[in-house]
């Protein structure tokens, strides 16, 4: 990409909003957090995939999903399958009826591994169906929605519905998924001990340079024709369909990047927490991640990340020393960014930050003794 | 939140004076119980948090959410044990102080604050966890960085852990017996096993069903239904066309309401005993919910009543009550959670040290005899040995106990032939 391609995708404010995001994640998390509060930093991060989704979808499309957790569970499923297939081997689970099957499914009585476990064995595989099995089902699901106008809080709803459908499903099927308890006790990635401390630090950074590569192509989106598609279609569907625009295909592709950057996010979150469990499927984990988006700003891919960081940072300091009263504290957290800053953390960065710096920097060369500024002020 | 749990911090002066009584016989053995505390490099070589005249714990229940109802219980008789163990002297000389974090009913939350407890608070002990759910989230933690959790609930077996001590029953150690006595006593034959669709109540059934089988008896109906299930009926109607002698149910947490309820309104009067209801997921703690009058007439098989005379049990309910009010009940799972600091506390004893490794050796064979529910021992696969109660529910939440084993049980969490 030529340089002026490269400034017309990065304008000036985004390149230094980049760079600023990448010395906190890159640089100054790791130099001053400790293992473990970093391994926290990087599971905080893993949502942040989701809202970054969420972004494309809802701030630049208006296509609100409270089933994101959908997706981030998907994407983490497949992770687990792998890796849970690896920590059965044979040796590793000789104490159970049948060995070499994961523990869970010798407790529901199962004697062999379930066709669909089948290609998990392979990495490959597993790394394909990671992107692969949330962005077909995300099409599936954008076709029969958006092919049909359905839209808006009916969109939101059917979701929503298909959450709870996806929860249920997985607790219900225990033998072939875990059940309530998920799939626990991964140790191992192709022999590579996942849970030392040196792996975490090596999946932080992995996770990170994910996370901008995501955020780049959402860049990309966003300062494409497609972004200002989308933007036009949230304010005025109808005109942009008059203009001989398919609508639906718009949604449809940018509802699967946004699935397919949820899926990333579980995949990381498997191999960083060691575990994956329907509680990130259902209605409430999904809520919650668009509440990370709305808490950082639903227009603005920078702000979806720092709320991500600042909710879940929050709810663990708050939980930690208060635990009797922390779950009011994120009540009132949420409360009153929305009604301070309708449009989260991002707002207050435009609307004070920004006007303040700018300012300094009209004050700067004056003080400098180099250009005079006219002032208005001045006595 | 850090809480310091010392009514009475042993002062420099109070223990010089004590010391000066050391003349006095019985104050010799007092003071070398409660004062020769010896120095913490001996006695804590891993670097966990113990200084020297406190040592950390960890509390890790769920205190909101879904679960926050039944593990309040829990967290009560934790929080009790710790005090009467601080006002008795505490633990090597040292007083308890306690870490309380909260699971919040979310098993990954569960995983990042028992790892906060080991990493960052270096607990000696965490006593904690409810559901399977919960504990599975936490043990890979547990064994990486080998720390020591309590946990009190009964559950499903299929589990042994080096890191984890259970001190509720395993399946066998609440089924077998009450299926026995039912099928000796009230000459039961037919029996409906029902239950809530998860690990806990599908493995017990699945023990229940061959311990059935092998008497020669007939399991003539098997049902599971979702957690937080409210709709009954059908099972119901099954219920009546198959007319089991037994139902034999698992049902958990707020389904129990619905489930008893609709039973009733069916018409179907559990004092009457045909069938009878036998379950072994109804608590003192349940019946608060479900109410009294909607169960009055079951029979559930725990190791433990709130109605259980001894001496023990009268002075563990008195400070309970002293403590949290006079309204509470305690359930099975509460009182097993009260022993959890006291086994920690003889296991510290016995190996005269707070590190893990030691505490492991010491615990198989431990015995203490001041058990509300009598006497226990751990067993060298970190469960406790038992003794299993049948209780007949009356109408004002509590049971009459109508039969108890003889003998302890053995836990047997890989239960041969019945897996």
């Amino acid at each position: 990409m030529s340089f002026t391609g490269l400034r017309a995708l990065l304008p000036k404010h985004d390149l230094r909003a980049l760079l600023i995001l990448a010395a906190i994640i890159i640089i100054v998390m790791p130099l001053f957090l400790d293992i473990f509060r970093l391994n926290l930093v990087g599971k905080y991060l893993t949502y942040a995939f989701v809202a970054l989704g969420l972004v494309l979808c809802w701030g630049l499309g208006g296509i609100l999903s409270l089933g994101q957790g959908v997706f981030f569970g998907l994407g983490g499923y497949c992770m687990a399958m792998f890796l849970k297939l690896e920590a059965s081997s044979p040796e590793q689970t000789a104490i159970q009826s049948t060995p070499g099957i994961p523990d869970f499914m010798d407790w529901n009585q199962l004697t062999e591994l379930p066709w669909f476990w089948e290609p998990f064995h392979s990495l490959s595989f597993t790394l394909l169906a990671v992107i692969a099995v949330p962005a077909l089902f995300a099409f599936i699901i954008g076709v029969a929605m958006f092919k049909r106008r359905v839209g808006g809080v009916y969109f939101a709803i059917i979701t929503q519905a298909i959450a709870a459908i996806l929860t249920i499903l997985i607790i219900g099927q225990q033998g072939y998924t875990g059940g309530v308890n998920g799939i626990t006790d991964l140790r191992t990635l192709l022999g590579w001990d996942i849970r030392t401390n040196s792996a975490q630090y090596i999946l932080y950074f992995i996770n990170a340079i994910l996370l901008f590569a995501c955020l780049l192509a959402a860049q990309v989106i966003r300062k494409s024709k497609l972004g200002r598609l989308l933007v036009a279609m949230r304010e005025r569907e109808d005109r942009v369909r008059f203009s001989g625009y398919d609508v639906a295909n718009f949604k449809i592709f940018v509802f699967c990047i946004a699935a397919v950057f949820s899926a990333i996010g579980g995949a990381m979150f498997t191999l960083q927490v060691g575990f994956m469990s329907p509680s990130f499927v259902g209605i409430v984990p999904s809520i919650e991640m668009v509440i990370y988006c709305a808490v950082g700003g639903r227009l603005s891919i920078f702000g979806a990340i720092y709320g991500t960081l600042l909710v879940n940072w929050a709810k663990t300091i708050f939980s930690e020393s208060f635990p009797e009263l922390w779950l009011f504290a994120m009540g009132a957290l949420f409360i009153g960014v929305v009604m301070a800053f309708p449009n989260g953390l991002a707002d207050l960065y435009q609307s004070y930050a920004l006007p303040w710096l700018k300012k300094q920097r009209l004050r700067l060369p004056a003080r400098l003794g180099g250009v005079k500024t006219p002032q208005k002020t001045t006595k | 939140m850090k809480i310091s749990n010392t009514p009475h911090p042993p002062s420099k002066l109070r223990r010089r004076f004590i010391k000066g009584l050391i003349t006095l016989p019985a104050t010799v053995l007092l003071s070398t119980m409660v004062f020769a505390a010896p120095p913490t490099a001996e006695v804590n070589t891993t670097g966990l948090a113990v200084t020297d005249d406190t040592v950390k714990v960890g509390i890790l229940h769920s205190i909101t959410g879904t679960m926050a109802i039944s593990e309040t219980g829990s967290v009560q008789a934790e929080k009790l044990a710790i005090e009467q163990i601080n006002a008795m002297g505490g633990i090597l000389g040292r007083q308890i102080e306690y870490t309380q974090e909260d699971g919040a009913s979310d098993w990954p939350t569960f995983a990042e604050k028992s790892k906060k407890l080991l990493v960052k608070d270096k607990v000696a002990a965490v006593f904690g966890c409810w559901t399977s759910a919960s504990r599975k989230a936490v043990l890979p933690i547990f064994e990486q960085y080998n720390g020591m959790l309590y946990y009190p609930t009964f559950y499903e077996g299929l589990e042994q852990s080096p890191n984890v001590i259970y001190t509720g029953q395993e399946a066998t150690q609440q089924i077998i017996a009450g299926i026995d006595w039912v099928v000796k006593n009230k000459g039961a034959k037919k029996f409906f096993l029902l239950g809530s669709d998860y690990i806990w109540p599908r493995t017990s059934n699945k023990i229940a069903r061959k311990h059935i089988e092998k008497l020669g008896l007939k399991v003539v109906g098997e049902e599971y239904y979702p957690l937080g299930h409210t709709q009954f009926n059908s099972v119901i109607n099954k219920i009546k066309l198959k007319k089991p002698d037994v139902i034999y149910a698992i049902v958990v947490g707020g389904s129990n309401v619905a489930f008893y309820k609709q039973l009733k309104a069916a018409g179907i009067d559990m004092t009457k005993e045909k069938p009878l209801v036998l379950t072994i997921s109804v608590t003192e703690d349940e019946i608060l919910g479900i109410g009294g009058e909607n169960i009055v007439g079951a029979y559930a098989a725990m190791k433990y009543f709130q109605s259980l005379t001894n001496d023990n049990n009268e002075a563990f309910v008195k400070a309970f009550k002293k403590r949290w009010g006079d309204d509470i009940v305690i359930g099975d799972v509460t009182q097993a959670a009260y022993l959890g600091p006291w086994l920690w506390k003889a296991a510290v004893e016995k190996a005269g040290s707070f590190d893990i490794d030691k505490i492991r050796k010491a615990s198989p064979g431990l015995e203490l005899t001041t058990a509300p529910e009598g006497y226990v021992r751990i067993h060298p696969n970190h469960h406790l040995w038992s003794k299993t109660r049948i209780g007949h529910a009356r109408s004002d939440g509590q049971y009459d106990i109508v039969f108890e084993t003889d003998e302890l049980i053995e836990p047997d969490p890989f239960p041969k032939g019945y897996q």
